[in-house]
């Protein structure tokens, strides 16, 4: 038999994610893609593979349960923390493990965040417009369901590596710049729109997020004969009841509503990953500073391999091994305690 | 607010521009952004990743690592004044496409309905959609999804309140005198008047993406039996006829 993982038992919202299609804005297609583009290269990087192949099973909110088949495979759990266990065995997030043979993964619900990602060395899927990425809204592949077989190789390596994620699974901060029609709303709508604590609404998609709010609204009555207009993901549109809406990577090409500003793209997995009800404030910047997030964010993606380090301590990186419990036997990359 | 001048140029986040030629539809407005978008196309400005259209808007995406806002500005400012944009007419290579259709009964049980409140009876109604060349005037919304106008002003009629549960693919919807073909089975608030024989999104094609906006479209009013022949051709690959236009 081939180098298979089973799905025993699929989560409702599990799809194969890579980082999207950009470029079919003009056919109506928005890029789509993973949710946290982060955790996908965290998750190649777990297992010292490029990241620009990423591709990973996207998790939203719970996972399922997998097996091992024809091989050994190696893995990696990256994004929103999740309770996993390998036959039984609770697994530390994010870092990458061996799948004996015929061992099952069980991840359970997140922690924190929305999204978690498994990714799986050399996970195959047809590309359709030049990316594996399901596309869910646009009829793109579809979710995966119990019983799937997702091909793949036997594992390269044993894995147990580890690295600092990043925070962004409980919200905060998220920094904005003007899109095309926030010049169309009064200063003291956006100066209350920056004041406003909102919380992430549980009603969100791969298409976008609602955020809730205490108050008035922020529709403007001028704003109710808008004609449709080209949208991104990162766009706040006011909906019809006048709350925000941040459009993410699976939104429509267009839309109908006002928008009263974008988030920037280093900002915009918070919010994607934002567990439901986490605090959300927005503060406009200057678009030098977006650009320099930009520019950091990438940089940061780019060196995730050099801070991926072994699971398992080398005796002479610990200053004071005397402090230290030393267990007997071998430490297993698999069978392994919480960090 | 005040009226704004137009056309309008503004920012949208860190990567993108939205060139606003107005803030209403017209044909010559939408061709006006066909074209601009096609001189965007042939420039071809390093770092400029994507371009699309709306109805009313040309959109560009950069990479602002490769081209900075103001440069990409100076450049949309430029071309903007080189010409009369309003009077430049469509580009060139632009496609007709002739696509056999099925009007009321079971392909468009709201055909009725949509011609009285067009003044029209629906044999009338059929006429004049099918005597009238259809402009893609943007694709959006969903993959393939082509908006195309404009009718006759009779057919200014508004969209439903309550929306069609299931219009399948292939099912044209008309209302504010544009019409709209489905690439799958949508949910929609279109009055539901047809059913054409055209395949508008071939994700394992070589072709994925048939229409392009600025195409034309001249529906065939056929009967249900043509209709299930020519269905048949599609799938063993026979297309819709199309022919380039000057």
């Amino acid at each position: 038999m081939n180098a298979a993982l089973r799905i025993i038992e699929a989560g409702p919202g599990l799809s194969l994610q890579d980082y999207g299609r950009p470029g079919f804005l003009a056919n109506g297609l928005s890029r789509g893609g993973a949710m946290d583009p982060l955790a996908l290269a965290e998750g190649a990087a777990l297992m010292l593979m490029p990241a620009g192949d990423a591709l990973a099973i996207e998790m939203a909110g719970v996972g399922g349960r997998f097996r091992a088949e024809g091989a050994a495979l190696l893995i990696a759990l990256s994004g929103a923390p999740m309770v996993a266990e390998l036959d039984g065995v609770r697994l530390p997030w994010p870092g990458s493990f061996l799948l004996p043979k015929g061992a099952e993964l069980k991840i359970g619900g997140a922690l924190a965040g929305s999204y978690g990602y498994l990714s799986v060395a050399g996970l195959q899927a047809p590309r359709v417009l030049g990316a594996r990425s399901a596309h869910l809204a646009g009829g793109i592949g579809a979710r995966l369901a119990t019983g799937a077989v997702l091909p793949c190789t036997p594992a390269p390596n044993p894995g147990g590596l580890k690295l600092m994620p990043e925070d962004r699974f409980g919200g905060g901060t998220i920094r904005i710049l003007p899109s095309a029609q926030t010049d169309q709303f009064s200063a003291g709508m956006l100066a209350r729109f920056e004041a406003t604590e909102f919380t992430k609404d549980a009603r969100a998609s791969r298409m976008g997020a609602r955020m809730a709010h205490d108050g008035e609204g922020f529709s403007q009555a001028e704003h109710l004969a808008i004609l449709s207009e080209i949208i991104v993901p990162g766009d706040i549109q006011v909906i019809g009841d006048g709350a925000p809406f941040v459009l993410l990577p699976e939104c429509q090409s267009m839309g109908g509503y006002p928008r009263i500003a974008t988030v920037i793209s280093a900002d915009l997995a918070r919010v994607a990953q934002a567990s439901p009800g986490a605090p959300i404030r927005f503060r406009f910047v200057p678009l030098a500073e977006a650009l320099a997030a930009r520019r950091t964010a990438a940089l940061h993606r780019k060196s995730l391999p050099d801070g991926v380090v072994s699971r398992v301590r080398n005796p002479a990186d610990i200053p004071d091994l005397l402090s230290y419990q030393l267990v007997g036997g071998v430490i297993s990359a698999i069978h392994e305690p919480e960090d | 607010m005040p009226p704004q001048p137009f056309p309008t140029l503004h920012r949208m986040g860190e990567a993108s521009l939205l060139l606003e030629f107005s803030d209403h539809l017209s044909m010559p407005v939408n061709a006006a952004v066909l074209a601009f978008r096609a001189a965007v196309e042939a420039a071809s400005w390093l770092g400029v990743a994507e371009t699309a259209t709306s109805l009313k808007s040309v959109f560009l995406r950069f990479d602002p690592d490769l081209i900075d806002h103001t440069t990409v500005e100076d450049h949309v400012q430029a071309l903007l004044a080189s010409r009369d944009w309003l009077a430049e007419g469509l580009p060139h290579h632009r496609r007709l496409w002739r696509i056999p259709a099925v009007f009321g009964g079971d392909h468009g049980p709201q055909l009725d309905e949509a011609a009285a409140m067009a003044g029209l009876s629906a044999d009338a109604a059929v006429a004049a959609i099918a005597q009238t060349r259809l402009r893609v005037l943007t694709i959006g919304f969903a993959p393939g999804l082509p908006y195309l106008g404009r009718l006759p002003e009779a057919f200014d009629i508004p969209r439903k309140t309550e929306l069609n549960p299931a219009v399948p693919k292939g099912g044209l919807g008309l209302a504010i005198r544009q019409m709209v073909m489905f690439p799958v089975e949508t949910q929609t608030g279109w009055r539901w008047i047809a059913q054409a024989a055209f395949d508008g999104f071939r994700q394992h094609g070589a072709t994925p993406f048939a229409l392009n906006a600025g195409d034309e479209i001249l529906y065939r009013p056929v009967s249900a039996m043509e209709f299930d022949d020519v269905i048949a051709g599609l799938e063993t690959g026979q297309d819709a006829m199309a022919e380039v236009l000057p």
